[in-house]
C-alpha cells in the first residue's frame, strides 16, 4: 500500500469488522511542528491485552482464510521508517484507536493519498455505520484549516434513500471532495 | 464546516432522486459487492469502488446496491467484485480494475449479461 488513506481504509475496515458502530478517521497534517498523524478510533469489540500485542505480529490475523494478517504491522513499519511511530489503544469491549504518526518531511514519508476516495469508499459501503471525517491542516505560519464530515444530518435528511442513487451520490462526492481541497495544506499532493 | 451549508440543496437533490427512481430503476436489484480486505485494498479495490460509483454517477443508473465484503480466500484474484443481478446466482469476478469494473458495470449490471473472461470459476 503506497497511501495513507489507503493504510487508513485499511484500518477502518478492522473497525467495522469489529462491529463499530461509530467509526472517526481523524488526519492531521502540522507543518509547524513537521508531524502527520492519522488515527482511527472505533466503539467496536476491542481487544484485550494479548490479543493487542498480537495484531502488531505480521504473522497474526483473524483471518480464517491464510495464516498471515499485515495490514497494521504494515503501517507500523512504514511510520517507523519516517521517524514516527504507531500506537493502538484498546481494552476488550471498548472500542479500538489506531494512530500512527510520520515525521511531515522525512524523504520516506508515503504520500497521505486520495483521502476522498477513501472517505466516500467507506461511507458508500458501510451505510449503517455513524462516520466521522475529520482532517485539520497547519501550515508554516500556524494558519489551521478544517474539513469536518459529520454523516448524522446526511443519513437524518437522506432517510431510506440509498446513498448510491446517483443524484445523491454526486452530491456527497462534491461534499467530500470539495471540503477537503479546499482545505488541504498546499504541500500535499 | 461545508456538511451543513447545502442542507436545502440536499433536500432538492433527494427530491430529484426520488422522482427521478420511480422513472428508471435498474432492472430488478442489482447488488454490487466488492472485497475490501486488506489483500484487496492494496490490489486496488479502492479504485475498483470508485470506478463503480463513478458509472453509477454518470450514467444516472438507479436501484443498484453498493457494498462491501472482507477477504474471501482467493488474494491473488484480487480486487473482487461480485454482482448479483436480479434473483440470478451470484458472479465472481476477479482482477477487476478500473477498467473491468466499468464494463461490468456496462454490461452486467446495466445490462444483465456477465462479462464471462473475468469470471472466476467458484
Amino acid at each position: 500500500m503506497r497511501e495513507i488513506a489507503l493504510h487508513l481504509m485499511d484500518i477502518a475496515e478492522n473497525s467495522a469488522a469489529a462491529e463499530g458502530r461509530n467509526i472517526c478517521i481523524e488526519v492531521h497534517e502540522d507543518l509547524q511542528s513537521d508531524l502527520l498523524t492519522a488515527s482511527v478510533t472505533d466503539d467496536g469489540r476491542g481487544m484485550d491485552a494479548e490479543t493487542a500485542q498480537r495484531v502488531l505480529d505480521p504473522f497474526y490475523t483473524t483471518r480464517t482464510t491464510r495464516k498471515v494478517g499485515l495490514g497494521i504491522p504494515l503501517l507500523k513499519l512504514a511510520a517507523e521508517m519516517s521517524g514516527g511511530g504507531l500506537s493502538l489503544v484498546t481494552e476488550a469491549g471498548k472500542g479500538a484507536r489506531v494512530e500512527a504518526r510520520f515525521r511531515h518531511s522525512h524523504i520516506d514519508r508515503m504520500p497521505l493519498g486520495d483521502l476522498a476516495s477513501t472517505f466516500l469508499a467507506l461511507l458508500v459501503s458501510h451505510p449503517k455505520i455513524h462516520w466521522v471525517f475529520i482532517y485539520k491542516g497547519i501550515d508554516k505560519n500556524g494558519n489551521v484549516d478544517n474539513f469536518e464530515f459529520d454523516d448524522t444530518e446526511l443519513k437524518n435528511e437522506l432517510g431510506d434513500m440509498p446513498i448510491t442513487e446517483p443524484e445523491i451520490l454526486m452530491f456527497v462526492r462534491g461534499l467530500i471532495e470539495e471540503g477537503i481541497q479546499a482545505s488541504a495544506l498546499q504541500t500535499t499532493a | 464546516m461545508p456538511a451543513i451549508k447545502s442542507l436545502e440543496e440536499l433536500k432538492r437533490v433527494r427530491e430529484e432522486a426520488l422522482q427521478k427512481k420511480k422513472m428508471k430503476a435498474a432492472p430488478g436489484n442489482v447488488q454490487v459487492i466488492v472485497a475490501m480486505g486488506t489483500c484487496g485494498i492494496a490490489a486496488g479495490a479502492r479504485d475498483t469502488m470508485k470506478s463503480v460509483l463513478n458509472f453509477i454517477e454518470t450514467n444516472s443508473l438507479s436501484g443498484v446496491t453498493v457494498t462491501q465484503t472482507g477477504c474471501i480466500g482467493m488474494c491473488e484474484q484480487e480486487p473482487i467484485l461480485q454482482v448479483i443481478f436480479g434473483d440470478q446466482p451470484k458472479v465472481v469476478y476477479g482482477k477487476v480494475n478500473a477498467e473491468v469494473a466499468e464494463q461490468i458495470m456496462k454490461q452486467h449490471v446495466q445490462n444483465g449479461m456477465p462479462v464471462k473472461d473475468y469470471v472466476l470459476p467458484i
